[in-house]
Order: C-alpha cells, then structure tokens, then sequence
C-alpha cells in the first residue's frame, strides 16, 4: 500500500545525478528544478482539463450539451481552443508601456503556481514543505494584485485602468478576511505548515467541525480574490465588456484566463487542505493523492455551481458586505475561539462540541445583528440630485401620505 | 562553487542593478516597479538564511504594500512621467557621503568576528513558534517584549481610531 512512486523515481535519478559526479547540493537543486517544471505543469495541464469541466458543467445546468463534437464527450475541444488561442493575432495597443504590458500575463500566471509550489498532494508529495506555509498563501497573493495593476497601467487605456482599480479594490479588501480567516485553522492546528494542518486534522477531526464561521468566511473571500461570480466585477462580461485586460488578445488573454482557473482549482484545494483534511484519512501517498484530488474537485465543482447560479452583486453592496459584516464577525472569531480554546483544549471530544456550538452561536447572533441592521437602514436604491420638478400642490399631498 | 552561492550573486546582481534602475527611472511606476524587484531580491537574501518567515513577511508587507504605492503614483500625481532634472545640486556631496558611509560601515564590520562566522544549522519551525512566545511569554519571570508589543499594537490601534474619526460622517 506504501508503494511511492515519486520518491522512488526521485532516488534513481538522485543517484544517477550523483554518479555523474555531481555534488549531492546539485542534485538536489536539479531534483527541485524538475519538481517546479512538474508542478507547474500540472497546473497548467488541470487548466486544460479545468475548461472542458467547466463548460460541460455549464452547459448541463442550463440544460444544454456543452462541448460535443471533438473527441469523445467533446474532450478535445480545449486542444482545438488552445489552437485557436495561439494563432490569433496579437495585438500590442501602440502607446501601451511594452514591457509591463508584457509580463503582466505572466505575472498573473505565476502568482497562481507559487501557491501550487506548497500545495500538499499527499502524505510525501509536496513541492516544499514549508514551515510558514500559510502565511507564505497570504504573501503570494500580492502578486496578483500587481499583475492586475501592471495589466490595467500599462494597456494605456482609460477603461482597463479603471477596470484595475477597481479590480485592486476588491482584491485587497477581500484580502483582508481572507488572511484573518486563515488564522483560526492555523491556531487550532498550533502549525502554519500546510501538512502538519492536514495531520492535526487527522488526529482531532476535520476543521469544517470545529470553525464552520471560518471555513464560510474563507470561501466567500477566496471567491472574491479569484474574481469570479458573483463577484466578477473585475470582468463583468455581460455589462462592461471587461476590466483590466481589455486591450489583451490571443494568447496574452489565454495566460489571464489560465491563471483565473488556476487560481479557482488552488482555492479548492486550500479549501480541501484546511478544512476538510486534504488527503485524510488514506495515509498511503498515491491513495493519499487520490483522495486529495477527489475533494478538491468537489470544491471546485461548488465554485463553479456557485458561478452559474448566483447572479452578480452590485460594488458598494460587496464591499459593504466585506468591511460591516465580514470583517467585524472575523474579528469577534479571531477573539473568541482561542479564549474558548484556552479552557477546552485538554477535553477530546467535548473540544470539538464546544468550538462548534461557538460558531452556531455567533452565527445566529451575526445573522440577528445584520438583518436588523439591513432593515433600519434606508431603502437601497440610487439617489438623485434634487432637480425642478412638477409638485402637486400642498393639501394633495398630505392626504395621499395620510 | 556551491548552488547557494550561485543564488547569492544572481540575487545580488538583480538587487543591484534594479537598485540603480529604479533611481534612475524618470516614471513613477517603474521606479515602483523595481522597486517592487529589489525588494524580492532581499527576501531571497532572507531565504537563503533560512529565515522564511521573514522572507515571507518581506513580500507579505513590503510587495503587497507597494502595489498601494503604485495605486497612488498614478491616481495622484498629475505627470506619472517626471521631466524635470534627475540630480539636484547636491548630488556629488551625496555621492561622497554614501561612500564613506560604505566604507566605514565595511570596516566596521570585517573586524567583527561573527561577519565571516558560518551560521549554525537552523531549526526553521522551532524559531517561528520561539518567535511568537517571545511577544508574550515571561521569561525567568521577565516579559521578554511584552512591553514592546503592546507598545506596537496601541501605535497601530491609533491610526485606525484615527481613520474612522476622520471618515466618520457628521451628524
């Protein structure tokens, strides 16, 4: 059952290195560089795979086929659109700032394979077994910020700027719960590494149990930060054309889309790792991978469902959302779960009992607190400017409000 | 030559050169823009220290950080191209003063034992949880920096304070 094939592999070619008289620090650099090449391309090649899910999907739930003429089942659609893609013209805005504009596309690309490079796929199968894992999730994530600053700047262009701010807007508010939210399975864990959190997990329970506010709380905000529906105000195709990357085409445009899917699928496996015990409970590696790949798909089909069913939320609305609700329950969790955690910690079962009725508590109180809130205030809609208009006259008026 | 020396000089070289290119920049979002690699070239620096939480929090504060700066180099500055002159009249006594601080600072340092010292094998994991205790937890009944801390966390309660009172609509 233990059989790994990749540490095996690993070991022969470490030994074949070593026998080239390379020094063993060599080898593990080339071991490492292989390893990088591995996982970005699997990455890439889940995106691949990602856009034929997510169109068959798609098409299901709005009773259509989906792709169906290449291949069977339409499986080699993605080929023929990757085709598509790269021989599209390639078009570069002439007074567009020429090198930013062209790592931007990459920039994005990579923001999202540096959150790959931690990912635990099983119990041994990690690109590197970070220390500071979590943290190190948080701090890549400002790449894609940058990415979508250097898009919008650099396309020269008044809307794909405006598009960018607005974009960077929504990513770094969203950022904010995100990070925080991470927190609470790190303390439960006592661990920022991705693996001893998947193992914690192991012994205790899954976190979903312990920290369903956290668990919800993260997958709203990882929705935002991967700018999808209903929060893709940084594209919203179907009213704004686009945002940030409008100037983009062909291939330029292909690597920004490839870096949103990819950015979805890494979402679901955080998700998977954090909260729903990653590749727990099978131990062996290959089993282990298996199982992690299972539960990440399943997250990611709820991405997708979540995608093709809510409609789009309108700006103020979602950041009202982030900084008056989110934020401020987050804190109240990041207060009251460790001074909980403090008189539990020793009881076992009773531990997990007590974390979840905590968050059953706050939820019932977050929710009583909102909706009375949502109903003092004023009716939501567009004000505006007061302007001549005609007035019936006076006596009218108060018997219409009588 | 060992791989992790190779790393030092490519990250050394990129410090370096994107150092100068981002002075010497007359646009603002480039600067920032090597500004931006610069600083990633440091927390390189920190990696090859094996101090990862500090190379993470480097681009966790500083990159993160700057993409605001870029936000407002552009929303708030008229010309994002500067035309105007690139040194001032003090240029040569800057350049004099940054090299005397060079020296004595390298001098001052290679007569420091601990400056070619090798460092001690690393326990990564042991010194992010000793990090967090250090904040809090006494030690031989002595709070290590449980003064500093609150001192900390006060500093960054006051601006938030601040913001709200500020943004606070009047009534």
């Amino acid at each position: 059952m233990n059989y790994d094939p990749i540490a095996i592999f690993a070991e022969w070619l470490r030994e074949l290195l070593t026998s080239w008289n390379l020094s063993d620090d060599f080898a593990t650099v080339i071991l490492k560089l292989i390893g990088a090449v591995v996982v970005a391309g699997l990455a890439l090649g889940i995106f691949i795979l990602q856009t034929w899910l997510e169109r068959k999907v798609a098409g299901r739930m709005q009773d259509r086929f989906g792709p169906n003429r290449v291949g069977p089942f339409g499986l080699l659609q993605p080929i023929a659109d990757a085709l598509k893609m790269v021989t599209k013209e390639d078009t570069t805005p002439e007074s567009a700032d020429k090198v930013s504009y062209n790592i931007a596309p990459v920039m994005a690309v990579f923001a999202v394979l540096m959150i790959w490079g931690v990912v635990p796929y099983s119990s041994t199968w990690v690109g590197t077994d970070l220390d500071v894992g979590v943290l190190y999730i948080g701090a890549v994530g400002s790449f894609g910020v940058l990415a979508v600053l250097m898009a919008g700047w650099s396309s020269n262009n008044k809307y794909a700027l405006l598009g960018a701010f607005r974009g960077v807007a929504q990513l770094i508010s969203y950022e904010v719960p995100l990070l925080l939210s991470l927190v609470i399975p790190v303390f439960l864990a006592r661990s920022m590494n991705l693996n001893e959190i998947i193992g914690k997990q192991g012994d205790v329970g899954w976190f979903i149990v312990f920290a369903p506010l956290a668990f919800v709380i993260f997958f709203i905000s990882n929705l935002a930060e991967i700018g999808r529906t209903p929060f893709d105000l940084l594209e919203a195709e179907s009213e704004i054309v686009a945002g940030y990357h409008v100037e983009y085409s062909g291939m330029k445009f292909g690597l920004f889309q490839a870096g949103e899917f990819a950015h979805s699928f890494a979402s679901a496996a955080l998700i998977s790792i954090l909260f729903f015990g990653g590749w727990q409970p099978a131990a062996s590696p290959w089993l282990g991978a298996v199982v992690f790949f299972a539960k990440t798909t399943f997250f990611y089909f709820v991405i997708m469902w979540i995608r093709l069913t809510l409609p789009r939320i309108r700006i103020d609305h979602m950041m009202a959302m982030n900084w008056k609700f989110i934020v401020p329950l987050n804190i109240i969790l990041l207060m009251t779960v460790p001074l909980l955690d403090y008189f539990v910690k020793d009881l076992g079962a009773t531990r997990m009992y007590a974390h979840f009725g905590l968050n059953m508590v706050l939820l019932i109180g977050a929710i009583v607190v909102a909706g009375r809130a949502i109903k003092k205030s004023e009716p939501d809609r567009v004000r505006f400017p007061e302007r001549a208009v005609a007035v019936p006259p006076k006596e009218e008026t108060e018997e219409v409000a009588a | 030559m060992t791989p992790l020396e190779v790393i030092f000089w490519i990250a050394s070289a990129v410090i370096l050169i994107s150092a100068i290119m981002m002075v010497t920049r007359r646009n603002l979002v480039h600067a920032a823009l090597f500004l931006i690699v610069t600083l990633f070239g440091v927390a390189v620096y920190y990696v090859l220290l094996e101090a990862s939480f500090l190379a993470v929090v480097q681009i966790l504060v500083y990159i993160g950080a700057i993409a605001i700066l870029v936000i407002f180099a552009v929303m708030l500055t008229r010309q994002v191209t500067n035309p105007g002159q690139l040194f001032n009249k003090h240029a040569s006594l800057a350049l004099v003063m940054s090299i005397l601080v060079f020296i004595g600072l390298y001098l001052a340092l290679s007569v420091w034992p601990e400056f070619s010292a090798v460092a001690p094998e690393a326990d990564t994991a042991a010194a992010i949880s000793n990090l967090g205790t250090a904040f809090f937890v006494e030690e031989d009944g002595q709070p290590v920096y449980l003064l500093a801390t609150m001192t900390a966390s006060v500093l960054l309660l006051i601006p938030l304070v601040g913001a709200i009172f500020v943004a606070r609509q009047k009534e």
